[in-house]
């Protein structure tokens, strides 16, 4: 499989990642370089085949539905590009 | 000021240290001295030099007094990976740039709790991605050996290039690293260093910046096999706050490293005899079987059909989790802000800045392999691989094998900017060839050097284990350490 122009935008915007229109073809370019040497991956019979879902094997451990932690605003927000009275500070989002 | 104490194994700095034949703060303060005098190594991003002589002088002051645990006053780099209390972490990314955690990872914290003393960040690939350390945004790290009767600048492996280099030249004791497709076991083998990666869930996660959640695994590089068997005794451990940590005992692992290999089954898989595979590397892999041979082990054919799978497999999985886990760089929270006409620009012009190529690529790659329409066919795909890659392994354990010996990488060190691996990404992830089936599957592995090439730069080989067995692999590792009769200093230009 193959991406084209459109598909590299497409992508650029889902991963939030801005992508000059003038490197949209290199990188359409190395995209498909990589897909193409992942493609080997159709030549596998994977009929019948779990998928791995963990690496060791054991199930996932649970605990007491509790805090356990917390109570530190000023540590959460301590290196936030910019902060005010413990809250991260983001562009307007709503009119 | 000398650099003599900086000679010494981590072995022989802890039994001097304990034995009052030099104190840390003498130690701590040869190795400060060293990395100043070695920038043109580029190997640290940070050096916490007040820190370490504080750190020093404390675990003096436990040594006098006849206590201090097995690591007191040794002196450490830890990769930027980690994330260490109010100290540069940043995973050598730009867009990590000022963050300082408020916590402390539970593999450091380990070592500190141990006595280790940390003398700074090591330099990496940006966020762990690459293999030749060019990637960070601090720049390059530069191997500490040379061809010889040549003044080229070689990289040092990657991702944990800084680490590797440290060691190799004498500007840490022995470092932390991290390995999610061969990231301490290829720098090793590139620097003459050994380096483990452990079995998944071995070294907790937590507090170590996030690359692909179901490979990375922290481990030790150092100088010799015995030094990695003691710092990786420190690192490893249950950690409730690290959900797929193992809640297992954690043996002695030094108490291993001379346990030989007689009547050892040791399997050969054919699979790895790549093609285009340098002689030299065939022939340090046949030297290596019959230095186990002697010592007492069994040479074992096999197969691991699936070897050839393995690589492109990573090349899903790996960025698929990567660009879930990077979500997180959003200009908001910590590290680069770049302003933008609304929040969405911001994100988007954040991140276009803050990260380097190499990660943009998978970040985008793992986007299209997990977005609508495309996760059956990549990343569904990928997992089933990864359960025919884990059963191959899980067969020939089955069938009596102990442990696998393969060449670590398919070459020696390569310059920096080479061209043919920066025109060709594949041909850079090739490097990794040996070393992914180990992560895919969440074995242990451990390079240790063996060799050199016809231009004097060492080789490695890696041994492969069962879950949980790095026991094994340490016994192993340090036969072929014991017969290979090379010495791996590199001749000192920086």
């Amino acid at each position: 499989m193959s991406v084209d122009a459109d598909t590299v935008r497409r992508i650029g915007r889902l991963a939030r990642i801005k992508i000059e229109e003038n490197d949209v073809e290199k990188l359409q370019e190395e995209l498909n370089v990589i897909l193409g040497f992942v493609d080997q991956l159709s030549e596998v019979d994977v009929e019948g085949v779990e998928p791995m879902t963990s690496v060791a094997p054991m199930a996932l451990r649970r605990r007491e539905d509790k805090v356990t932690d917390g109570g530190y605003p000023e540590k959460i927000v301590a290196n936030a590009p910019l902060s005010e009275d413990d809250f991260f500070m983001v562009p307007k989002v709503v009119e | 000021m000398t650099t003599e104490l900086t000679k010494l194994s981590l072995a022989e700095t802890a039994k001097g240290l304990k034995n009052k034949d030099f104190t840390s703060k003498e130690v701590t303060a040869s190795y400060l001295y060293a990395i100043e005098k070695a920038e043109a190594l580029n190997a640290y991003v940070a050096v916490t030099s007040e820190q370490a002589l504080d750190m020093a002088e404390q675990s003096d002051a436990r040594l006098a007094k006849g206590e201090g645990g097995a690591l007191e006053g040794v002196p450490l780099g830890i990769k930027d990976l980690f994330c260490t209390k109010g100290v540069h972490s940043q995973a050598a990314s730009h867009i990590l740039d000022g963050f300082k955690p408020e916590y402390e990872s539970t593999v450091t914290q380990n070592l500190w709790n141990d006595g280790a003393v940390m003398l700074g960040k090591l330099n990496m690939d940006e966020f762990a991605m690459g293999s030749s350390n060019e990637t960070s945004y601090y720049g390059p790290v530069i191997n500490p050996w040379r061809a010889e009767g040549d003044n080229k600048d070689l990289v040092p492996g990657g991702s944990s290039g800084g680490s590797a280099a440290a060691v190799a030249g004498w500007l840490c004791a022995g470092a932390t690293a991290t390995d999610t497709g061969g990231s301490i076991r290829q720098p090793a083998a590139f620097t003459g260093t050994v380096g483990i990666k452990p079995t998944y869930g071995r070294c907790s996660r937590w507090g170590v910046v996030a690359f692909a959640s179901s490979l990375d695994q922290a481990g030790p590089i150092a100088r010799t096999v015995e030094d990695c068997a003691h710092l990786m005794t420190s690192m490893a451990g249950f950690d409730p706050k690290d959900s797929t940590s193992v809640d297992l005992a954690v043996p002695d692992f030094a108490a291993a490293v001379e346990r030989g290999v007689k009547g050892l089954t040791i399997g050969v898989p054919k699979e790895y005899r790549v093609d285009g595979m340098p002689e030299e590397i065939e022939k340090l892999w046949h030297q290596g079987l019959e230095w186990l041979k002697a010592e007492g082990a069994t040479i074992k054919d096999i197969s691991l059909p699936h070897t050839n799978y393995a690589l492109p497999a990573y090349y899903i999985v790996a960025p698929a989790e990567a660009s879930s886990n990077l979500a997180r760089f959003d200009g908001v929270k910590y590290g680069l802000r770049v302003a933008g006409k609304d929040i969405t620009d911001m994100y988007e012009q954040t991140r276009a800045e803050g990260f380097g190529r190499e990660v943009q690529r998978r970040v985008m790659i793992g986007t299209y392999a997990l977005s609508a329409g495309y996760y059956d066919a990549y990343y569904l795909r990928a997992q089933k691989v990864r359960t025919l890659i884990k059963k191959d392994f899980e067969d020939v354990f089955n069938e009596g094998v102990d442990a696998i010996l393969t060449p670590a990488t398919p070459s020696a060190a390569f310059g920096v900017a080479d061209q043919e691996m920066a025109k060709d990404p594949i041909k850079m992830y090739l490097n990794d060839i040996f070393t992914v089936t180990v992560n895919m599957a969440g074995l242990p592995g451990i390079a240790v050097p063996a060799g050199k090439d016809g231009q004097g730069l060492p080789l490695g080989l890696q041994l492969i284990g069962k879950p949980f067995d790095e026991e094994t692999l340490f016994a192993a590792g340090r036969v072929i350490e014991k017969s290979h009769g090379e010495d791996f200093t590199p001749a000192q230009w920086w």
